[in-house]
């Protein structure tokens, strides 16, 4: 009987590799696809250059005043002008260090997770969990260890923003959590009816009303007298809205998870929360990265609604600015400087969940 | 090892029954899936269930662990009544291994993780100690050298004893196997086998499900056949095989052993 050997590979042909077999693939596979890449690059060549020209090349850099902007190019020597209020907002400017401070430390805090060398990734993002809202409210409020007292009223800009949609982030990912998980728990009616009907009125409602409510309508219903900080009842009123919307992703993920995941774990005498919190949650939560970070940029672009009730973060100090009238007409750089700030933030952020998926993935398959 | 050997010991065949099924009845809403269940299972027995699909054998294994819920009748594992009540069901899911179909490793966790899981959280074993234990029967299922990969990375017949290894870490009194070389490839079948075997020569208590009528005839010691949620005969394998009573046994019998 003979022996089964296999045939020798064979190299590949060489337009298929290398850098000519990527353009070719790519860019000019057959006449049509090559048609739309000349179109293609002929609207960039249309677009880029003036944009570069305006942005960079005859932009104005340096001065003090209006008087500087001669050249005709983009005049950033307004939002260079402008530049506290956009990250400190109306904070004194005594205070700025410690706005400083607090920036430093939420990247000092940011940069652990993006080491793949280190061990307590968890364990800090639970003390961050408690500790972050903590610290943003002893450096910006004030009142104890000899800090000056600030009025949330003074709060504003890049700060407001950032604070905003990180307590929002970090309250809601866990109510959105409990809220998923209260959803699938049919043997329990009460506490699934509940998770529904908060679920669906959040998601049913406008963020837009849910602020107007906190600043308007809910002092109207609380005793006279109590009072509590309109920018605290945004927070609250952002954070609940959110956590629906998270609810929902979560849910996606716990549906993903086989039946035979559960079964596994309940047969091993696991209980509810352990199963839940080692087996089904590490799971879900992976699959639905994506739609977490997805609802994580969507919150930080609604936290510019807070302008409705009077809270002015990075595009409401730009708006602003664009109503001094010593700088009239200089809106188009106000705009996209926001809108780079914006853009910088929220492609960070689907980065980190780019490299995050890819480092959990463990080559299964299911 | 010698916890092993203390266990096979003990879990030498005696008259005392470990599984008592008496009186089952289960529905899914109008369907009646398994009709008078009556199984008294003693310790250390293997026990073989094969039937034509839909005939309710794996429903009335997983009723055992109660991931299915039976509504009339007794169930007692282990001198336990299997009841709604929460405390019971987990302690006999403690004393109970499960391996199923589609081996539902966690997909997360290394293959050493996947085993000590359960014996740190549900025994509260040191995880030093549930590592070595998890070794032993990883060796035992010949497959020490993949404990630091992820279930992704194995095939079937390799997850699958990682399944029963997985299930063996508990220390588990009875082990319930759920047509476990069904989504194998063949030639990954005889590996699973093997490892079943091996297990039923240490007197570990067994009830499996399978189609696997050479594993039937070789540990089986007694052989249960089922249709439309009965049992309709049950015998030890030699008898079973030979001199089937009912002409539905002789039917399903000629099927599969027909070609």
């Amino acid at each position: 009987m003979a022996d089964f050997t296999p045939s020798p590979d064979l190299a590949p042909p060489s337009l298929t590799v290398g850098p000519l077999g990527w353009v070719r693939t790519n860019l000019f596979p057959d006449p049509f696809n090559s048609v739309l890449t000349l179109i293609a690059l002929y609207l960039v060549y249309l677009t880029l250059p003036p944009a570069i020209d305006w942005a960079l090349l005859k932009a104005d850099w340096s001065g003090t005043s209006r008087e500087a902007c001669v050249s005709g190019g983009a005049c950033w020597v307004f939002v260079h002008a402008r530049m506290n209020t956009f990250l400190y907002g109306f904070f004194p400017e005594s205070g700025y260090w410690r706005v400083n401070l607090l920036y430093f430390v939420t990247i000092a805090l940011l940069i652990p997770l993006f080491v793949k060398q280190f061990k307590y990734k968890v364990i800090l993002a639970a003390i961050n969990l408690v500790a972050f809202p903590l610290l943003v409210w002893i450096l910006m409020s004030g009142g104890v260890f000899g800090l000056s007292h600030v009025e949330t009223s003074n709060w504003g800009g890049l700060s407001l923003t950032l604070i905003l949609a990180a307590i929002g982030c970090v309250a809601a990912l866990p109510f959105g959590v409990l809220l998923a998980l209260g959803r699938q728990a049919t043997n329990m009616p009460a506490v699934k009816t509940m998770c529904v009907v908060f679920i669906e009125f959040w998601r049913g409602v406008p963020l837009i009303t849910v602020l107007f409510m906190s600043s308007v309508m809910l002092p109207l219903f609380l005793p006279e007298g109590t009072s509590f900080d309109k920018l605290l009842r945004a927070m609250i009123g952002i954070t609940l809205f959110q956590s629906a919307y998270m609810a929902e992703v979560i849910r996606g993920g716990l549906q993903a998870i086989p039946k035979g995941q559960y079964e596994a774990a309940d047969a091993m005498g696991l209980t509810y929360w352990k199963k839940t919190g080692l087996v089904i949650l590490p799971q879900a939560l992976k699959i639905v990265i994506p739609g977490i970070v997805n609802t994580f940029i969507a919150l930080f672009k609604d936290t510019t609604l807070v302008i409705i009730i009077g809270l002015l973060e990075v595009l409401g100090m730009v708006q602003t600015a664009l109503n001094d009238p010593n700088w009239l007409g200089y809106s188009t750089e106000g705009y996209v400087f926001t809108a780079a700030v914006f853009w910088v933030f929220c492609f960070s952020m689907s980065r980190f969940s780019q490299r995050l998926e890819a480092r959990l993935h463990t080559g299964h398959k299911r | 090892m010698n916890e092993i050997a203390e266990k096979q010991l003990e879990n030498q065949v005696s008259d005392q029954p470990i599984i008592e099924l008496t009186g089952v009845h289960k529905w899914y809403g109008q369907f009646h899936v398994l009709k008078n269940i009556n199984l008294h299972v003693k310790k250390g027995e293997r026990i073989v269930v094969c039937g034509p699909s839909g005939s309710g054998k794996s429903t009335m294994i997983r009723c055992i662990n109660r991931l299915e819920e039976h509504q009339q009748g007794s169930i007692v594992v282990d001198g336990i009544e299997l009841t709604s009540d929460v405390k019971q069901i987990e302690h006999i899911r403690r004393e109970v291994g499960m391996v199923f179909q589609h081996f539902n490793l966690f997909p997360h966790l290394t293959v050493l993780d996947n085993c000590t899981l359960a014996p740190i959280w549900v025994r509260k074993m040191p995880k030093k100690d549930a590592e070595e234990v998890a070794m032993q029967y990883l060796e035992r299922v010949k497959i020490p050298e993949q404990a630091k990969k992820y279930p992704g990375q194995l095939s079937g017949g390799q997850q699958q004893r990682v399944a029963i290894a997985r299930s063996l870490c508990m220390n588990p009194a009875i082990m319930l196997f759920d047509e476990p070389t069904s989504a194998l490839d063949p030639e990954m079948i005889k590996e699973v086998l093997d490892t079943m075997v091996g297990l039923a020569e240490s007197g570990m208590t067994m009830m499996c499900v399978t189609h696997e009528m050479g594993f039937a005839k070789t540990v089986a010691d007694r052989v249960i056949f089922m249709d439309k949620g009965e049992i309709i005969e049950e015998n030890e394998p030699h008898e079973f095989f030979n001199n089937p009573q009912n002409e539905r046994t002789k039917l399903f019998l000629s099927q599969i052993l027909g070609h």
